[in-house]
């Protein structure tokens, strides 16, 4: 059994030690937010954050995990006020969706590294996540509106 | 399979000699209402009413049913809106469930694209053949989602649905309360009474079954619209923005197993033999399966499926196609032949005499396969038991999946029932059918076992029925200042020929789609001919978003642009004074506006533009570009578009935005090349298309002056290409014949 803390609720697994996160949430926790897309780290659809930080779940092993915190979409704090999830709404920023909530965590992510981000910037941070139906334009709109919304907050 | 023959005899008759004279379709709404009867009243529970295919009110809720699959482009939310438009129902107010196969649902909109007549003739027998077209359509009951025909299809029928649903249910409570009909309103998912009762529209469903529908009802002005024309909120974006919204490959049931595939890479071709050894005692495996074309196994998890997937060794039996990419350019190289010959689509003027005017320009363009991957992959879930089989699986061909997934295990199409579920993407992608087959023969070896399949994205690549090849051989004249003569030949694998073909309808007519964007140029040409060959022996090649004109498109408004520069005309200006449609050089003029296309450009910079219509949408864009030190950097793209009607000015933007990224991505960065008989690129490094560091800010325009209601997932795709290319020529002098372009010049 390994033992690990997703969205505040410590779960218990029994799966081989080398599965990746991704395979754990959805297959056996049935937390399907994570979408698996490349199963090797080049479409970020998959990303969630373990201890605070964007990660790829396909590519973090069940062991490496034991312990830690680890955050998906649902689990978001405040999530029906959050500013990043009401910017992406606002912008209506998804067309399919699928790679939305990898877009969304590593958008997170992101502004809590800079307040203010840059087109360049957000192009750096955000480039892993692969977005088929090309919403980039609107990803760029709305993580300036989302930053603005939590600088308005401060 | 005798539905789906019909199709290809009846309603892909572009190309063919079925049209003469034709008949008159009357009134286009009553007869798609009542034409091919109502599955829901089969299912209707007590005290339920459905008063046509796209509408049911039971005493608890309100469920309005969407024809067409959403595969990300938003027709989730524009069909039901419009409905509801006219039913006086608000966001949150009704359901929406996604058709089951039934001829109920049969395309309209493929009317407009399915007559021998360019999109901008309007003339009596043009029109008369589309009449005939739609009742070809109506007898065939093809259900099916493509060809951006969704809001050409339902604009008008879905509007309709919703006012006879409304009539019907204030002709309800007329009866009910004695209250004269002229006196009743609806408001907000209410009937109101002259005294101000509200009456909810659920409560009013048993009464409306007992009354006949008011077939006759009309739809409102637009002037009375609150939501169709103005920006939208789609449904959906809440759902799936807040990771609530489950797509195909998230669905789940008790006792669920899960499964991989290896398949044969060789494409079309089956199993020779197997070595599980390995797989068998690797965690979580349950099962190992021989399927016809590879194999499967059965696994607690889907990565466990997967690891054993990979362990095992297959021998395949070898492609029927060249095994090295090489030898696919070389028989397309061989296939300008007369023995290949699709069709001549067009001709005007005496072309080879004016070839002969002033001088000549010759060029030869390429296109290569590429592939689709959404971003969710090919997936499915289902379970067989003696009566049966019941499949969940997003697909934009349901009658098919129907068939295909019958026949694959001995039962008839109806027994198979078919829920189709959100996509996360397509492109052209789910109009196929490998999963479907597949899933059908592994959950037919598990029977009573629900089963979800999942491929990898490996295999996802492995078997992705590519965009079609092409090569094109133009030549032209220009004279005196003025372009003379074109004369445009493509040779290319057919991309919706060989659809049908795996649909179980071969089709033995020239393939229309190789027509698109290489027939329908509208500039002014003394002499023009269009044809198209079609190579034999090649990969299967299938529908990609803009399918036909993704290549041609490339070709024809490159080459145009070599004979303007030839001619040392103005890129933009000449097509304007060329174009020979009035709505359409609007178009242009409208691009030019937006993008100052007559402003200053500093050194190392270039504007270029492009136009195509496709699918009846006349689409212009303009790219500029930059060249850095690092390469080509895109800085801008501006699109203007005619679409008749706009209905949600919001998604409109994102479907123009995404397909510009699509068309220049692609152009820019992808190929799908054979070696040993299968694709050698497996993932998406290898496959980027546009990531967000490559993409340029892109504005939109949309027209409202083309007499007919247009699509808009596909047609801003094809001008993407040309117009970069042309951008590029601009700027640096050099013309970039091929796809992908970053062969020949690196992009930042």
């Amino acid at each position: 059994m390994i033992e690990l803390t997703v969205n505040g609720v410590k779960r218990q697994v029994d799966v081989a030690p080398e599965m990746p996160l991704l395979w754990v949430l959805r297959d056996e926790l049935g937390i399907t937010s994570p979408k698996y897309g490349c199963g090797v780290a080049q479409c970020g659809a998959c990303t969630v954050h373990i201890d605070g930080k964007a990660v790829r779940s396909c590519q973090s092993s069940i062991s490496e995990i034991a312990g830690k915190l680890v955050v998906t979409i649902e689990g978001l704090e405040n999530r029906d006020q959050h500013p990043v999830l009401q910017a992406w709404i606002e912008h209506q920023v998804p067309q399919c969706g699928y790679c939305q909530t990898g877009q969304i965590m590593q958008a997170i992510s992101l502004l809590e590294r800079a307040s203010k981000p840059t087109d360049e910037l957000i192009d750096q941070v955000m480039s892993g996540n692969l977005c088929r139906c090309g919403t980039y334009p609107r990803i760029r709109a709305a993580i300036h509106a989302a930053a603005a919304k939590k600088m308005a907050e401060k | 399979m005798e539905d789906i023959k019909n199709i290809s005899r009846r309603a892909f008759v572009f190309g063919s000699a079925a049209i003469a004279g034709g008949i008159a379709f009357g009134s286009y709404g009553d007869a798609a209402m009542a034409a091919n009867g109502n599955p829901l009243a089969a299912g209707l529970g007590p005290n339920s009413v459905t008063f046509n295919p796209w509408v049911e009110i039971s005493p608890d809720k309100i469920t309005l049913i969407a024809q067409h699959a959403d595969i990300g482009q938003g027709v989730g939310s524009a069909q039901p809106i419009l409905i509801a438009e006219e039913m006086d129902l608000d966001p949150g107010q009704f359901e929406v469930r996604f058709a089951g196969p039934s001829p109920a649902y049969f395309n309209t909109g493929f009317a407009n694209e399915n007559a021998p007549f360019l999109a901008a003739d309007h003339s009596p027998a043009a029109e008369a053949a589309r009449a005939y077209a739609l009742e070809a359509l109506r007898k065939s009951g093809l259900q099916m989602t493509g060809g951006s025909s969704t809001i050409p299809d339902t604009y008008e029928k879905l509007r309709i649905a919703g006012a006879v649903a409304r009539e019907t249910l204030k002709a309800a409570a007329a009866k009910r309360s004695g209250v004269a009909l002229a006196d009743i309103s609806t408001q907000s998912g209410h009937v109101i009474l002259p005294n101000g009762t509200k009456i909810p529209y659920v409560e009013l469903a048993a009464e409306a079954a007992r009354i006949a529908p008011v077939l006759d009802a009309k739809p409102r002005d637009p002037s009375k619209w609150r939501m169709v024309g103005k920006p939208m909120m789609r449904l959906d974006v809440r759902s799936k923005a807040m990771g609530e919204l489950k797509f195909g490959i998230d669905r789940k049931m008790d006792g669920m197993m899960y499964a991989a595939v290896k398949l044969n890479p060789n494409k079309g071709q089956p199993l020779k033999s197997y070595d599980a050894g390995k797989a068998q005692s690797m965690p979580g495996v349950k099962k190992i399966l021989k399927l016809k074309n590879g194999v499967a196994v059965i696994a607690t998890n889907s990565w466990y499926a997967m690891k054993a997937v990979d362990a095992i060794q297959c021998v395949w039996a070898p492609s029927t196609y060249p095994a090295e990419q090489a030898g696919h350019w070389k028989v397309l190289k061989g296939s300008f032949k007369p023995q290949f010959l699709g069709k001549e689509w067009r001709k005007i003027g005496d072309v080879e005499a004016g070839l002969k005017q002033g001088t000549l320009v010759k060029a030869e363009y390429r296109a290569p396969y590429v592939g689709h991957q959404p971003l969710e992959p090919l997936n499915g879930l289902a379970i067989v038991s003696d009566s049966g089989m019941e499949i969940w699986v997003g697909h934009q061909s349901p009658q098919a999946v129907q068939s295909i997934a019958a026949a694959a295990v001995g039962l008839k199409p109806e027994q198979v029932t078919f829920h189709n579920q959100w996509s996360g993407g397509s492109f052209g992608h789910r109009l196929e059918f490998e999963n479907v087959r597949v899933l059908a023969e592994i959950a037919n070896q598990m029977r009573g076992t629900p089963i979800k399949l999942v491929f990898s994205r490996e295999q996802d690549f492995l078997q992705d029925i590519p965009r079609q090849i092409a090569i094109a051989r133009h030549r032209g004249s220009v004279d005196k200042g003025k372009i003379v003569a074109a004369d445009l030949q493509l040779a290319s694998t057919a991309p919706l020929k060989g659809l049908l073909e795996r649909m179980g309808a071969p089709s033995k007519d020239p393939d229309p789609q190789l027509a698109a964007g290489l027939w329908n140029v509208y500039y002014d040409l003394p002499h023009f001919r269009a044809t198209s060959y079609e190579a034999q022996g090649l990969s299967p090649s299938t529908t990609w978003r803009s399918v036909g004109a993704s290549t041609a498109g490339f070709f024809t408004e490159s080459f145009i642009d070599e004979l303007i520069h030839a001619a040392g005309l103005d890129p933009l200006k000449a097509r304007i004074a060329m174009c020979s449609v009035p709505t359409y050089r609007k178009v242009l003029e409208t691009v030019a506006e937006m993008s100052n296309w007559n402003g200053p450009l500093g050194n190392g910079r270039g504007r270029g533009v492009a136009f195509v219509e496709s699918f009846g949408t006349p689409t212009a864009e303009v790219v500029e570009v930059t060249m850095t030190d690092r390469g080509v950097r895109i800085d801008k793209v501006w699109v203007a578009v005619d679409v008749g009607k706009v209905v949600d000015p919001v998604n409109l933007e994102s479907q123009v935005q995404g397909g510009v990224v699509w068309g220049l991505g692609h152009a820019m960065n992808c190929q799908l090349t054979y070696a040993k008989g299968a694709v050698q690129q497996t993932n998406y490094n290898h496959h980027e298309a546009m990531r967000i560091y490559q993409c340029p800010v892109i504005e939109i325009r949309a027209l409202e002056n083309d007499p007919k209601v247009r699509g808009i997932g596909e047609p801003p795709v094809p001008p993407a290409a040309p117009a970069l290319a042309n951008a590029i020529f601009a700027a640096t002098g050099k013309r970039i014949r091929e796809m992908p372009f970053n062969k020949f010049i690196d992009f930042v």
